[in-house]
């Protein structure tokens, strides 16, 4: 008997226990998902644009981006994308570093003395930010000058930038006239927003593909790189054994002939 | 106190009556060189060679081909904490901690480049001016054999540091034996010792680099060298130069000096380099994943072609009896087969087409053997279309040329510019015969020009010789420089005495044919 009220006792337990441990574990499965959820766009800082700025930035669009991007933003075919959703970090990238606007349509864009002004580049952005959100640079220091931090970044360097935009940075053609540019000339904030935004023919590599600590060690590596003086001696464009065979031929072979004309002509 | 004297003649005599060598020394010093700046080019690869040994040496003391995996804690700090092969770090610590390692590393690396610059320069030579021709066909295949132990051997240096471009072309390589229809598989297994990349190639490679290829090298060298000293230089046919006689300098003192002074400025050359230009900074390619693969990673320039050939490649792939055979297969593998067969063979090919078997000592300028020029020409054109391409990327970048045009470019090219190159050489080389002949016949134009009664005017030239009625030449095609200036026949000194132009005989004052006063036609003083 003890045996039998003991079993149905249990059988009740297990007949609710199966609800309990569902119950638990969608509690469980809900925490895990908002702690590990993607959260590419759910914390971006929100900068306060006045609508002052949004109505400037609207202005200086109709001005001068209208052709391509369309009426409110929304692109035009065969011209230029929506810019719908792009973001104040897309604009920031594209217009501070003087890519849009563009001189003519072609394969990609390329940096040039920028157009607009600090002021008007975040007026344009404001706009932008104000028709439909988008990813926004994080406000502060991007840069460390702690060497494992360096170290890190170039580590994730060598494996997500280099294939593009090579070893030593200088840039790599793409199919088609498309190329990765040389990371050079490109600031802090310019790096972080390709990285955020991937501009032109770039991938995105959003919080999820490499954290926001990550984009700042490789930035780190990036720009602590650039100030690294070749130990080697020139560094011939830092582009690998193409401009060396250049260099045996023109300066070695070349040099070694005249010594052999006048070596001969000594007789 | 008496002094203890040397009897220069004693001590020769203690030497020969124990090692028997007076009459080889005798004729080794009495070896006569020809002098002419083109037999120069195959010692730059001489001397190059020999600072590969010596850099070579000072470079094995401090590297380790080891695999072993560890975390750098060197003074390079942008890879501090990294992960990284015991092979990677040694590289490391020669660049940055080995007292001079650095500018070791780079002189060997731009040794190796020079060695193999000079071994195509100097191949070109042998072949356009016909050295290679009986008796000397072997020394040709020596000399093919050497190029391609270099290729094999600049290679192996290549992938040793562990680094990612080293890396890199391992796994190309790896791909290359795998394309390999039936053995390719096991071929690539027992290379590597397993799946790529294991932990065995770098010390297999390590072994080939430093002991079996260099020992073949020198050896071949030793071969190449012996049969010169044997079989003698060829020369250029030119005033008392015929097929039995080697004019020029003896080895001491006139060639010992000249080569002596010579390998001194390669060496310095290769010092300049070393010193002033960065090469292959395996600090920024950073250690080898198998992930990272750099924009611009590309082979040393002679391995460059290959890399051409394959981007030229249509992807064609043929499966055929269960097996497939990638489009790899054919540029890396069976195109440089074809091309260092028909290489190799090339004196016996030619001896087949021209029927000429017979004993050549004397050399034949490029432009009197048009055909064989132009095929010369022909396989340049091909093999720079190829080199061109294996750096398309760059040019790419660097010349805002779209890359796939680059490609198109690069496949046009293979087939337009070789029979283009033939035409062209083949022209030019009729033209400067033709020239000649026309300053035999018509001699040196004087840039005197003299008015006939007529009225007309005419260029007075001076014949180089005898005329015969119609004031013609009567020196025959002699397959040698013809003079095509008046101060070449000694009319005025040269203005650059040495330095280019060789002093065969001291030039008299200068002696300019000023023509008189009833040529010009010049008034008197009115």
């Amino acid at each position: 008997m003890i045996s039998s009220s003991a079993a149905r006792v249990g059988d009740r337990f297990r007949r609710h226990s199966g609800l309990v441990v569902l119950a638990l574990a969608l509690g469980l499965l809900g925490t895990m998902y908002a702690a590990f959820a993607p959260v590419s766009q759910a914390d971006e800082q929100k900068t306060t644009a006045s609508a002052e700025d949004v109505r400037e930035g609207q202005q200086l669009f109709e001005g001068g981006c209208i052709t391509c991007h369309g009426r409110n933003a929304q692109g035009v075919q065969d011209r230029g994308p929506s810019l719908i959703g792009v973001g104040a970090a897309s604009v920031e990238f594209q217009v501070g570093t003087g890519r849009m606007p563009m001189a003519r349509n072609e394969a990609q864009a390329v940096r040039k003395p920028a157009l607009y002004d600090d002021k008007q580049t975040r007026q344009l952005a404001a706009y932008v930010e104000s028709i439909g959100g988008g990813p926004q640079l994080p406000s502060g220091e991007l840069r460390s000058t702690d060497k494992d931090v360096i170290a890190e970044g170039g580590r994730l360097f060598r494996l997500n930038c280099s294939s593009c935009h090579a070893f030593g940075m200088g840039g790599g053609a793409l199919s088609s006239g498309k190329f990765a540019p040389s990371l050079q000339p490109s600031t802090d904030r310019d790096l972080y927003a390709a990285m955020l935004t991937g501009p032109q023919n770039m991938p995105v590599f959003g919080d999820n593909q490499l954290t926001r600590d990550e984009k700042k060690a490789i930035i780190s590596y990036v720009q602590a790189q650039k100030g690294d003086q070749d130990p080697g001696g020139a560094g011939i464009g830092r582009t690998g054994p193409v401009p060396e065979g250049l260099v045996v031929f023109l300066v070695g072979i070349v040099g070694l002939l005249i010594a052999t004309l006048w070596i001969a002509g000594k007789s | 106190m008496k002094r203890p004297t040397i009897d220069p003649g004693k001590s020769a005599a203690w030497t020969d009556d124990r090692l028997a060598v007076a009459s080889p020394v005798r004729r080794l010093m009495n070896k006569v060189f020809p002098d002419h700046w083109s037999f120069l080019l195959g010692e730059i690869a001489l001397y190059s060679f020999v600072v590969l040994l010596l850099s070579g040496v000072f470079l094995t003391l401090f590297f380790d081909p080891s695999m072993q995996e560890v975390v750098y804690q060197g003074p390079y700090t942008p890879l501090y904490g990294i992960p990284m092969s015991r092979a990677f770090e040694s590289s490391l610590e020669i660049s940055f901690e080995v007292r001079g390692g650095l500018i070791m590393r780079q002189i060997h690396h731009w040794a190796a480049l020079l060695f193999m610059a000079s071994i195509l320069v100097h191949m070109f030579r042998v072949f356009f001016t016909g050295a290679f021709r009986r008796p000397r066909e072997l020394n040709w295949l020596i000399g093919m054999t050497l190029l391609i132990l270099g290729i094999l051997e600049g290679f192996a240096g290549y992938s040793l540091p562990d680094d990612a471009l080293s890396g890199t072309g391992l796994r190309i390589m790896h791909a290359i034996v795998l394309s390999i229809p039936v053995i390719g598989t096991w071929t690539a297994f027992a290379l590597f010792g397993g799946e790529f990349p294991g932990t065995d190639i770098v010390p297999r490679l390590y072994i080939v680099h430093v002991l079996l290829v260099p020992g073949l090298l020198l050896a071949l060298i030793g071969a190449h060298m012996g049969l010169l000293v044997k079989q003698k230089h060829t020369q250029f046919p030119g005033p008392g130069r015929t097929e039995d006689n080697v004019v020029g300098h003896r080895m001491v003192p006139g060639f010992a000096a000249k080569a002596g002074g010579f390998f001194m400025i390669v060496f310095a050359m290769i010092a300049f380099l070393g010193g002033v230009f960065q090469i292959n900074p395996i600090w920024l390619f950073g250690p080898y994943e198998a992930a990272v693969v750099s924009a611009g990673s590309q082979p040393d320039w002679y391995v460059g072609f290959l890399d051409g050939s394959t981007r030229l490649m249509p992807p064609w792939e043929i499966t055929a009896f269960g097996h497939t055979v990638p489009a790899l297969f054919w540029p890396t593998v069976v195109l440089p087969g074809i091309l260092f067969t028909v290489a190799m063979l090339y004196p016996w090919l030619e001896q087949r087409y021209t029927g000429d078997r017979a004993h050549h000592n004397l050399l034949q300028r490029p432009r009197d053997v048009p055909d064989r020029t132009a095929l010369g020409a022909m396989a340049v054109g091909f093999y720079v279309v190829l080199f061109i391409s294996g750096g398309n990327d760059i040019i790419a970048e660097k010349f805002d040329i779209s890359l796939n045009a680059m490609t198109w470019i690069g496949r046009v090219g293979l087939l337009v510019v070789p029979p283009l190159a033939y035409y062209v050489a083949h022209r030019l080389c009729l033209g400067l015969q033709q020239n000649d002949r026309e300053t035999l016949v018509h001699g040196v134009e004087t840039g005197i020009i003299r008015r006939l009664p007529n009225g007309a005017f005419v260029e007075v030239h001076q014949p180089l010789g005898p005329v015969d009625d119609h004031g013609h030449g009567e020196l025959g095609y002699a397959g040698w420089a013809v003079p095509k200036k008046m101060n070449r026949l000694g009319a005025l000194g040269s203005s650059v005495k040495g330095f280019f132009v060789p002093i065969e005989q001291p030039t008299e004052a200068p002696v300019s044919p000023a023509p008189s006063r009833e040529l010009t036609g010049a008034r008197g003083d009115d």
